[in-house]
């Protein structure tokens, strides 16, 4: 049984990473660098408040 | 906006600085209990009796409690600031705005170096698991480890990749079972029985007590840190969570207060089960001393109880620590204290991907090609020249922006007991781990002295100054 357990932990990672890999190549060929570097620290901060007390 | 706080739960969303993709706000203090926790509470079922072999079962308790004072003064500590400072990369973020830019750079790397290293040191404890787990089913040949480590933070790294609220909500799942099983084995122990099979005076008594003196307790200290280090992991959520100057002090001190529980119940079943000899080598003796433990109650239920338990726990923290080092990564990315390029959030997982595969081949290198006590070694002194930042960095939060400058979601109390009483048990465990690894620790700070040099005479130059201090403070006092 173990064999084939092995086995198949070996087909599962291979599967998550061309997952990853395949979703990757796509999201990187449709999107714009800007769009998927335009985060911004602080977004929710600079919205919500001035700290005034 | 003038009227609104931090502690608003109506506002959210893209914002005036151009994003337009960012990390979405979807965890509650539930996620943050469990990131933390989750993190930790393998160090429960194993490591942690590292102690008892340095110094015997009541230099370990002694350990155990005075690391509980150290990550009760970082979880108030990290509590305060970070639920001012609400941005991905907690300590990170907090050394940027408080310190400066070097001090940031240096705590950026501790992180993803102390949660990298920790994802490895869990796969490894994983694949161990798994064969154990072979031998106990009657495998008749011993099973390659390697599929099942690489299985482990491949598939983690996959479901992090997916978004942070599906991972998190697994992390709660595993991580409240690993510490349901605790309580379940005290409970069953029946300590309070006159038929319990714990045996403390038996195993605690004459030369046991403590078998190396109170130098031992000092040596004890270093895996002491085991029983709750990555709680400060909990920041990393900031940037995620719908409320953060609610949830992220919420969150954390649950999860110290949690931790606190658990060490202290997994200590008095530990030692009342095994000898404090074959309970202190956690190589060839006890790997994993809660297990051993439910072993000798003769129970199947709390064996399996137990192995799962660990099993969890041990994915828990690698999950975890995934989530951590990618966001800590991502940070340094978007502020290009790193190129760019690892600053992207996926569009519709809305997830730090490339930070998060980025880090995967270095875990699997680590993972496959390191022993585990370097492995751990190096995550513990990473995590350990964090927590002196963090006393240095409330301090200056104080002093900077006083209490009635900025509204905090969290105040600890007896500032600067806290601070100083961090900084103390540092220096205390930084001796612990000199004893015992000084090479090794000589040879972390050289490499970060280096990487500081890099960083201070080439990278910093890309840094764009004016954008990374994103904060609406007030101007700090005295500037």
């Amino acid at each position: 049984m173990w064999p084939m357990i092995e086995t198949g932990a070996w087909v599962l990672s291979g599967l998550f990473a061309l997952h990853m890999l395949w979703d990757w190549y796509k999201t990187d060929s449709t999107y714009s660098e800007e769009v998927l570097t335009s985060s911004r620290e602080g977004e929710i901060e600079a919205m919500t408040e001035q700290h005034k007390l | 906006m003038a009227n609104t706080d931090i502690t608003s739960k109506s506002m959210d969303g893209m914002g005036p600085h151009g994003t337009k993709v960012g990390l979405l706000r979807v965890l509650g203090p539930a996620h943050v209990w469990a990131l933390g926790v989750g993190i930790v509470l393998v160090g429960e079922y194993m490591g942690w009796n590292f102690a008892v072999g340095k110094g015997g079962a009541y230099a370990a308790l002694i350990a155990c409690w005075f690391a509980g004072i150290l990550y009760s003064c970082v979880a108030m500590i990290d509590s305060e600031v970070t639920s001012t400072v609400a941005a991905a990369g907690g300590q990170y973020t907090q050394a940027k705005h408080i310190v400066g830019p070097l001090m940031a750079f240096n705590v950026g790397l501790y992180l993803v170096f102390a949660y990298t290293m920790l994802e490895a040191g869990n796969a490894i404890t994983l694949g161990y698991l798994i064969s154990v787990a072979a031998d106990m089913t009657g495998a008749t040949e011993a099973i390659d480890q390697k599929p099942f480590i690489i299985l482990s933070i491949v598939f983690l790294a996959w479901l992090n990749y997916r978004g942070v609220l599906a991972t998190l909500t697994f992390n709660l799942i595993i991580t409240a079972f690993a510490f349901v099983a605790i309580l379940v084995l005290f409970v069953a122990s029946a300590p309070w029985s006159e038929g319990t099979m714990l045996a403390h005076a038996d195993l605690m008594s004459g030369q046991a007590a403590l078998p190396y003196g109170w130098l031992g307790v000092l040596a004890a200290m270093h895996f002491g840190l085991w029983f709750y280090l990555g709680i400060e992991g909990t920041t990393q959520a900031a940037e995620e969570v719908r409320s953060p100057a609610r949830s992220l002090p919420f969150g954390t001190l649950a999860g110290i207060m949690t931790l606190l529980i658990a060490a202290t119940l997994t200590w008095y079943i530990c030692v009342g089960y095994l000898p404090w000899e074959y309970l202190g080598d956690g190589v060839n003796g006890a790997v994993a001393p809660l297990f051993s433990a439910a072993q000798l109650t003769g129970s199947d239920a709390l064996i399996v109880i137990l192995g799962f338990g660990t099993l969890f726990a041990t994915l828990a923290s690698a999950n975890g620590c995934i989530n951590d080092a990618s966001r800590a990564w991502f940070s340094m990315g978007r502020d290009h204290y790193l190129p760019q390029w690892f600053g992207a959030v996926h569009p519709v997982y809305r997830t730090p991907y490339r930070s998060i595969m980025f880090l995967v081949p270095i875990a699997l290198i680590f993972a496959l090609g390191a022993p585990l006590d370097q492995v751990i070694t190096f995550s513990i002194l990473s995590g350990l020249l964090g927590y002196t930042f963090m006393p240095i960095n409330v301090i200056l939060f104080r002093r900077k922006w006083p209490l009635d400058t900025i509204k905090r979601g969290y105040v600890h109390p007896f500032h600067p007991i806290p601070a100083i009483t961090l900084i103390a048990l540092c220096a205390i465990t930084y001796f612990a781990v000199f004893l015992g690894y000084g090479t090794q620790l000589i040879a972390m700070v050289t490499f970060y002295i280096v990487v500081s040099l890099w960083f201070h005479f080439w990278r910093y130059r890309f840094v764009k100054r004016a954008d990374q201090f994103t904060m609406p403070w007030p101007k700090p006092r005295g500037y």
